[in-house]
């Protein structure tokens, strides 16, 4: 079963993928699926919401804007796709996100049919 | 005859309804389909008994009946679409030759415990929508109609229809594991369970008149299924505290509304009424479990309902017994009501100033908001130091919050008595 974590925070953590994946609770993490047999499919870091660009086609017109589709404090900030047996282990593998301790990462499973 | 039939399979529903349906999940993998085939059992027993006569294993008898509907339908969807080595994996043993209803084999009466102890911890599941959660245990482990449940939590039934066939579906579609939770996270998960029963049970005992037929059901239900979880879960001291405290609570049932439906309260209630047999059985299983050494939230609160269902007459109490159990759970499990319950043990025991200083201290934090109960015990403490006029003012504004009319009318009798002093 395959399941995106929506890693989601405040960005006030701005440092960029090759820090991230340098960091030690992040070498933990992918280390924590390893021992648990869990794949860790693909993996991406975000530029801030800030550099986002808001795209919609309406009656044959496309209207371009500034900023990502939400308001809201938390913004995504990273996908991490990952496949494991069920939900309980995927939730502890979101639990041991880096960004978990101060952001929330949503748990989406992929519609496999 | 057939009157004492139909009561034996009411009998067999409440006990086997749960268990058969968590034996077909588990061997199915499918909500629905276990729900469909339990329903069939029942009905075919009340087709069958009357004419063979009831079996000698009723439960056994349903479970063999509705696993024999399951493989069939199994196999009926399996057939051209080569989906039978899913369903051999899906079975528990690999079993899915189909049982006459008389041959009863030991796979049906097998591992059901554990089934249903697994269908628990998935319809407690803390990814699913508490009011989802339960839901879904009223639905497959009680047996409870989907009618039944909008009835019972005053919702409309489509709406009540489609929370349970959304909790289902997340179930299916997030893949949320059908399991007794692992070591690490049982203690947590456990914890999630013990929320959901309790507030089935304080859902059943906060009710309102007009739905209090309905809602004595369910305080039926959510002490059956607290005594299920504490027989499958014995090493348990806080199940066994829930267990504890619902029974304590539940006791005192017919001494709590007077014959209008008022509320009447503790030191009026009538002792004589209270079910001393239930009382003496949840003392019993409260000393077991607080003799482990392991106390929580459930068996502290366990413990002071239990100094007032022990005590011979209400000035007998032993308040300061309670204030110090108020104080644990103060600290074992801090929230406003706590402290709020906190000043009114302590108010019996040591006098209403210092419990007023408690309430004061709280209504400042202003963290329950709109909460009627702070307001009224303000004013009951006031009214206790002959502080009338700021009394009336409190019970007025408790008045202003109150939702059911027999506490209104219990607090309109009290603002009218302090008014006349």
């Amino acid at each position: 079963m395959r399941y995106m974590l929506m890693i989601c925070d405040d960005e006030s953590d701005d440092r960029g993928p090759l820090e991230i994946v340098g960091d030690t609770e992040h070498v933990a993490w992918i280390d924590y699926m390893d021992r648990q047999g869990i794949s860790f499919l693909d993996g991406v870091r975000l530029r801030p919401s800030t550099d986002a660009t808001k795209v919609q086609s309406r009656n044959g017109e496309t209207l371009i804007s500034d900023g990502p589709f939400m308001e809201s404090k938390e913004h995504i900030g990273g996908f991490a796709l990952i496949e494991c047996e069920h939900l309980d282990d995927a939730i502890e593998v979101a639990a041991r996100h880096p960004f978990a301790a101060h952001g929330v990462i949503e748990i989406r499973p992929v519609w496999d049919e | 005859m057939t009157r004492d039939v139909e009561h034996l399979v009411a009998t067999a529903f409440q006990d086997s309804w749960g268990q058969i349906v968590a034996t077909l999940i588990g061997m199915t993998g499918d909500w629905d389909l276990a729900e469909e085939c339990a329903q069939d059992a029942f009905t075919a027993a009340l087709e069958a008994w009357p004419r063979k006569g009831v079996p000698d294993m009723p439960g056994a008898w349903l479970t063999s009946v509705a696993r024999n509907r399951a493989t069939d339908v199994l196999r009926r969807r399996a057939l051209g679409a080569a989906k039978l080595t899913e369903v051999a994996v899906n079975s528990r043993d690999g079993d899915v030759e189909p049982l006459g209803p008389d041959d009863i084999d030991e796979a049906a009466v097998s591992g059901v415990q554990d089934d249903r102890l697994r269908l628990i911890f998935t319809c407690c599941h803390p990814a699913l929508p508490l009011d989802a959660q339960v839901a879904l245990t009223l639905r497959t482990l009680v047996g409870l109609t989907t009618p039944e449940i909008a009835h019972a939590f005053l919702v409309p039934e489509p709406t009540m229809a489609q929370r349970l066939v959304r909790a289902k579906r997340k179930i299916r579609n997030a893949r949320i594991p059908y399991r007794v939770p692992p070591a690490q996270i049982l203690p947590e998960r456990t914890t999630a369970v013990l929320g959901v029963l309790y507030l089935l049970f304080n859902e059943s005992y906060s009710a309102t008149s007009g739905a209090l037929l309905v809602r004595n059901g369910l305080m039926v239900e959510a002490v059956r299924l607290a005594r299920l979880l504490s027989a499958l879960m014995p090493e348990e001291c806080e199940v066994a505290g829930l267990l504890a405290l619902m029974l304590l609570h539940d006791a005192r049932h017919d001494a709590r509304l007077d014959e209008l439906g008022d509320l009447v309260t503790l030191e009026e209630q009538d002792r004589t009424l209270w079910d001393s047999d239930q009382i003496a059985e949840a003392t019993v299983i409260l000393r077991n479990a607080m003799q482990r050494s392991r106390p929580g939230p459930y068996q502290i609160q366990a413990a002071i309902v239990a100094c007032h269902a022990t005590a011979p007459n209400a000035a007998a109490t032993d308040w300061s017994q309670i204030a110090a159990l108020y104080d644990r759970l103060a600290n074992a499990a801090p929230s406003p009501v706590v402290e709020l319950n906190r000043a009114v043990a302590v108010s019996m025991a040591h006098g209403p100033a210092a419990g007023l200083a408690i309430v004061e201290s709280l209504a400042a934090t202003q963290s329950l908001p709109g909460y009627h109960l702070l307001p009224a015990v303000r004013a009951d403490l006031l009214r206790r130091l002959h502080r009338s006029e700021e009394a009336a003012r409190y019970y007025g504004e408790a008045l202003s919050l109150v939702k059911t009319d027999s506490e209104r009318r219990f607090l309109a009798r009290r603002l009218a008595e302090t008014t006349a002093e």
